[in-house]
């Protein structure tokens, strides 16, 4: 599998360390490289010293929400009668994100192994990787993997001898973006419409076939089984306290060297963009990033000298998201960002809750007027308004993301919106003043 | 309706991931699949799967009208669909959609004429760091120029 841009030499490479290795995706090579070893290692273990390993390795989610894995799979019920499932998120769908495809693409075996591992920490029997559409590629390529651990005895019944049983499949998405939702992609994984779900009962409770299941995404599960090997508290050293480990940043924009590379959490942002993504090109200067996929809030350029880990990134009024870190030079239109981001929410808002599917279609058009020369200042003000009346007020997080960079562009970049206002000729004050 | 012999062995084979009695989870994949192989999802492609899962038409038809890949109409031999949404967008994506109106002279969701090519302009597919990228029916095309998107048109038959 070639890889699509070269590694950095200031990679921290824990669970990309096969990519770009001859073979990668096949089982032997996951075999003579430690494959299985922590798995072999937990059928010795209790669920619960598997969870508290998970749990003192500080492993959060990495789809987008950050939440503490061990936690996350502490609250599925222990003797309760019935199956329990495995749900992988393959989604990803959130702008700016790319990297779960490269972790099923090179090291497929390093995710199978970690939601072995998670099954035997809940007792779930079944599993399915939830793969979009688009990746129909990727599916192919997982598909023949699965094929391989089935004939090898590394899925199905009495798994590597050890007597553990589990299946799991591939399942295609056909493309929502809601459908990363957790609630929303179990409903598709149904056969359902990809609405989302009432919460609570979490999927911990009743997720897929109303059956309790954990549900995280593909890089979670890739950590997994290092964490088991290398223990605990050796990933949770490699970041920063409370936010453990390395993760997959997806670097794109305006920089030399986009790409994807595997970094410790709280590695400094600039550094980051500057060292391994080579800074910005063309010689021009940073005018703004989105930190973690478009859903995220902005940071203007004096805002990123910050760690990158989940906790600072919420101190910056930010978050780290799904991992897609998108650069913008200093000729990078905000309004035109602004409109593109809710062309896109306003594309993908499932219509099940009333403030998002109204809210991102209204927002769309008062962005596009002010685009198009016919905005008047009001619209501006208008549609920070209407944006922070979304936060909160829908089932899924949907609304939020579509509100919260609205906000922070509008916020923080308030004069280019005025300034295309003002080329409006008909947008005079005594026209705005209304009521 | 009748299928080929492979996508049947893959409807048999999806049936078989389900709980009991939730064989409904295989509706997305089959749909997929089918229409891979059909073209487009039909009228009687969704009579069909709707009676081989137990499910009403009208509970087809509501899943079809949700998901952005299933169309009911078929598509150009090559389905181009450019990707403009941010990342792409910075590194020249809309360029690339305008140049394919142009060029195809189609518009978003049409197809041409002799059916050869549809265009679609595409929310994020997932390659944002090898911006800006293209799909052509499944496959990818990463980091495309102007002239590299004339190149793989022109290489279509």
């Amino acid at each position: 599998m070639k890889l699509y841009n070269p590694p950095s030499p200031l990679e921290t490479k824990v669970i990309s360390k096969r990519f770009g290795v001859e073979n990668s995706w096949r089982l032997d090579t996951y075999l003579a490289t430690g494959g299985f070893e922590a798995f072999k290692k937990v059928m010795e273990w209790t669920p619960d010293q598997i969870i508290d390993e998970v749990k003192a390795s500080s492993l959060r989610g990495r789809g987008g929400a950050g939440f503490p894995t061990g936690l996350k799979w502490s609250f599925v019920p222990k003797n309760v009668e019935g199956p329990k499932y495995i749900v992988v998120n393959a989604d990803e769908s959130e702008p700016g994100t790319c990297k779960d495809r490269l972790l099923i693409e090179h090291d497929p075996y390093q995710m199978i192994e970690g939601i072995l591992i998670a099954a035997k920490a809940v007792g779930a029997t079944k599993g399915w990787v939830y793969i979009r559409g688009e990746y129909r590629y990727l599916i192919d390529h997982f598909d023949s993997v699965l094929k391989e651990a089935y004939q090898r005895g590394y899925l199905g019944k009495n798994i590597a001898g050890t007597g553990f049983d589990f299946d799991l499949y591939s399942q295609t998405g056909a493309g929502a973006y809601e459908c990363g939702e957790e609630s929303a992609l179990l409903e598709s994984l149904e056969g359902k419409r990809g609405v989302p779900r009432i919460r609570p009962p979490f999927p911990a409770v009743s997720g897929a076939f109303q059956a309790p299941t954990v549900l995280n995404n593909v890089e979670t599960f890739s950590t997994v089984p290092e964490i088991i090997r290398g223990g605990g508290k050796w990933y949770a050293d490699l970041g920063t306290p409370k936010n453990g480990g390395t993760r997959m940043v997806c670097l794109a924009g305006h920089v030399n060297k986009p790409g994807v590379y595997e970094v410790p959490l709280g590695m400094n942002m600039m550094y980051f963009i500057n060292e391994i993504g080579g800074g910005m090109w063309k010689g021009k200067k940073m005018k703004a990033t989105i930190p973690g996929g478009s859903s995220c809030p902005i940071l203007r350029a004096d805002e990123c000298d910050i760690p990158m880990d989940y906790d600072s990134m919420a101190k910056a009024g930010t978050m780290l998201g799904s991992g897609g870190m998108m650069v913008m030079d200093e000729d990078t239109d905000m309004v035109k960002i602004a409109l593109r981001i809710m062309r896109f929410y306003k594309h993908e808002s499932c219509g099940w809750c009333i403030p998002c599917r109204e809210g991102t279609t209204w927002l769309q058009k008062m962005l596009a007027r002010i685009v198009d020369g016919n905005g008047a200042m009001r619209d501006v003000d208008m549609v920070g308004e209407l944006a922070k009346s979304m936060l909160g007020r829908t089932f899924c997080p949907l609304g939020d993301a579509a509100a919260m960079p609205t906000i922070s562009i509008v916020e923080k970049f308030r004069p280019e919106f005025e300034a295309y206002v003002a080329r409006n000729p008909f947008a005079s004050s005594e026209l705005v003043q209304v009521g | 309706m009748t299928f080929s012999p492979e996508l049947e062995a893959r409807f048999a084979d999806l049936l078989t991931h389900y709980p009991p009695g939730r064989q409904r989870g295989a509706l997305i994949p089959m749909l997929m699949y089918a229409q891979d192989e059909v073209g487009a999802v039909t009228p009687d492609l969704m009579e069909e799967l709707a009676k081989r899962l137990g499910i009403s038409v009208l509970q087809v038809d509501e899943v079809v009208g949700y998901y952005s890949m299933l169309h009911k109409k078929p598509q150009g031999k090559y389905h181009i669909q450019i990707c403009t949404n941010v990342a792409c967008m910075l590194r020249g994506g809309a360029e690339l959609y305008e140049h394919a109106c142009k060029k195809l002279g189609v518009g978003h969701k049409q197809t041409q004429a002799s059916g050869k090519f549809s265009l679609e302009e595409v929310e994020c597919i997932g390659a944002c760091s090898w911006a800006p990228a293209i799909q052509v029916n499944y496959d990818f095309h990463h980091e495309v120029t102007v002239s590299q998107l004339d190149q793989v048109l022109e290489g279509l038959q």
